[in-house]
């Protein structure tokens, strides 16, 4: 007989390191991931995952922690992105895969060089899948205070973000600098997508991104409840994914824990699945002439 | 009176009491605007002013430099040349139309409460003032009844109205719009330039608005400047616009016809 909350699971050091990390994981891509939907720049976001692939094997070859190599990775493609501006689909995409290609074959070559060094795959399965449970409790305070610096510059930048996808024309002629805004907006984006790499790995962390984000999109009206659905259907899905696969120690093959990983991205996908099945409450179809009425006459 | 000094320079009129300093009655004045983009010249010579409650219809064939000159005024485009006087915190700006999804969770009232701060660092904290303004800009121009729906879901005269909001909001004295009847059906047409007329007649907002048509526009438009082939002429409708006129800013033969109070230009031989 096996419990939901296996004996053990509180008391767990790399148990309770696993949830402060995925806290943070999840508020954070939740709340940048609203904007990252929100202006469009979803592809931006998976480009930066597959660079911070690159980032984190190098880091894992020179035997540095890896989210050292996300960060530092990301953070440079978010500037190169924004001096050659392909932060949206539209914008030079042939040349943005070829060179995302390039990263990724990179990733692969010090990978592989790095398996030779320790004779094990665990470390790259580490850098694409990540691995919650087996975080340095030394790097928890750097991983916190990034998740929280990059929340705190997109609340200062909430509303102008919020403006700049409303029309970019329009807060330029309210005097805001969009592109130094749309910078340090990457930057924050970069920052997101490397603690999540962390937790879920490179290749998934565009999951926890998008995932929550476009949930909470179809349930919630506004902007501000957007970020809290969305931040709060991350932490579920992290939190229940890190139970799980704890409990999953006991599970076929026996001995041997599920990754969180899996477990995250499937339940954010059941998030997603379930905001359908809850019907979004729509107002009856109006006709806008019926409905508006003459100028004069405001409706009520 | 004071001699517009030689060079290009565009005042900031704040450091010049807000006015320009040799009509004061007037919120904003082009002097001799010209305007080079990649090399080519595109306006040479546009020179007309606005006074307060005036109703000026900036029209012109698609091309002609409309938006071009909406994005000086704006202060978004430097001119190559000449003079522009406005006190740009007396503007407020409608963009042509919104790059938003139907499923993105802004609603009408969101854009409007943007116009109040969306410029401002930081996020606004929700207020009962706050919200009591938003609601009366939106039913100003008749748009309280969606006020809870997302601006994406709206129609292309629904969104027109919540951009006039969100721009209204921070109580300006000059209205610059972009194309704001351009794909529209008829009757939400007629009811946006109702909307604007109203808001120059009743509440002294002076209006500037771009547009490819000037049919819609004929009853409520002071002023008209046809900006085409680079140039642009100002004045009354029914000076401006005349076979001659036109003939000479398009630089070739154009014949106005007027037909039951509508006007059309048409290319002659």
């Amino acid at each position: 007989m096996h419990y939901l909350f296996e004996p053990g699971l509180f008391s767990s050091g790399p148990v309770k390191t696993a949830l402060l990390v995925g806290a943070i994981v999840a508020i954070t891509s939740g709340v940048i991931g609203v904007f990252t939907v929100l202006r469009g720049q979803s592809f931006a976001g998976h480009s930066l995952a597959d660079v911070a692939t690159t980032g984190g094997s190098g880091a894992f070859l020179v035997g540095l922690n890896q989210f050292w190599g996300f960060l530092a990775a990301g953070i440079a493609a978010a500037a190169l992105m924004e001096a050659i501006g392909v932060q949206r689909r539209r914008g030079r995409d042939v040349a943005t895969g070829v060179v995302l290609g390039a990263a990724l074959g990179a990733a692969a070559l010090f990978l592989y060089l790095g398996t030779l060094q320790t004779a094990t795959t665990g470390a790259s399965f580490t850098v694409l899948f990540g691995s919650i449970f087996v975080i340095s409790p030394d790097t928890v305070p750097a991983l916190v205070a990034s998740g929280v610096i990059a929340l705190l510059v997109v609340a200062v930048l909430a509303r102008v973000l919020l403006l700049t996808s409303v029309s970019p024309d329009l807060a330029r002629a309210r005097g805001v600098n969009v592109r130094l805004v749309g910078t340090a907006y990457l930057a924050a984006l970069a920052v997101s997508v490397s603690l999540a790499a962390v937790a879920i790995g490179a290749v998934l962390s565009t999951a926890l991104l998008i995932g929550p984000s476009a949930t909470a999109l179809r349930v919630t009206k506004s902007p501000a409840r957007a970020m809290a659905a969305s931040a709060l259907a991350g932490l579920a899905a992290t939190w229940i994914g890190i139970v799980l696969a704890y409990d999953s120690y006991y599970w076929p093959p026996h001995g041997h824990g599920w990754p969180v990983s899996f477990f995250v991205v499937a339940l954010v996908l059941v998030g997603y699945l379930l905001s359908y099945v809850r019907p979004r409450k729509r107002q009856a179809p109006r006709s806008p002439h019926v409905e508006e009425g003459s100028p004069e006459c405001s409706p009520a | 009176m004071q001699e517009a000094p030689n060079g290009v320079t565009v005042p900031d009129l704040r450091q010049a009491g807000g006015r320009p300093p040799t009509a004061p009655e007037d919120l904003l004045r082009l002097e001799g605007i010209g305007v080079r983009l990649g090399g080519r010249q595109v306006l040479s010579d546009v020179s007309f002013s606005l006074g307060k409650g005036e109703f000026t219809g900036i029209i012109g064939p698609n091309g002609a430099g409309k938006t071009t000159l909406l994005r000086v005024i704006l202060g978004l485009i430097e001119p190559s040349g000449g003079r522009v006087f406005v006190d740009k915190k007396s503007v407020g700006y409608v963009p042509q139309k919104l790059v938003i999804d139907p499923d993105m969770p802004l609603r009408a009232r969101d854009v409007v409460s943007l116009g109040l701060d969306g410029h401002r660092l930081g996020f606004g904290f929700p207020s009962r003032q706050r919200r009591e303004l938003v609601e009366a800009t939106l039913a100003d121009v008749g748009a309280a009844g969606y006020a809870d729906t997302r601006v994406g879901e709206l129609s292309g005269g629904e969104q027109q109205r919540v951009l006039i909001a969100h721009a209204l909001i921070s109580r300006p004295k000059l209205l610059l719009l972009d194309e704001p009847l351009a794909n529209l059906d008829l009757r939400s047409e007629q009811e946006i330039v109702a909307v604007l007329g109203k808001l120059a007649r009743e509440h002294g907002i002076s209006v500037l608005l771009s547009a490819h048509d000037m049919n819609p526009l004929l009853g409520v438009m002071d002023r008209i400047v046809y900006v085409a082939n680079g140039h642009a002429a100002s004045g009354p409708t029914d000076e401006v616009v005349t076979s001659a006129g036109l003939t000479e800013l398009y630089g070739h033969h154009v014949d106005v016809v007027r037909v039951h109070g509508r006007v059309l230009v048409v290319a002659g031989e």
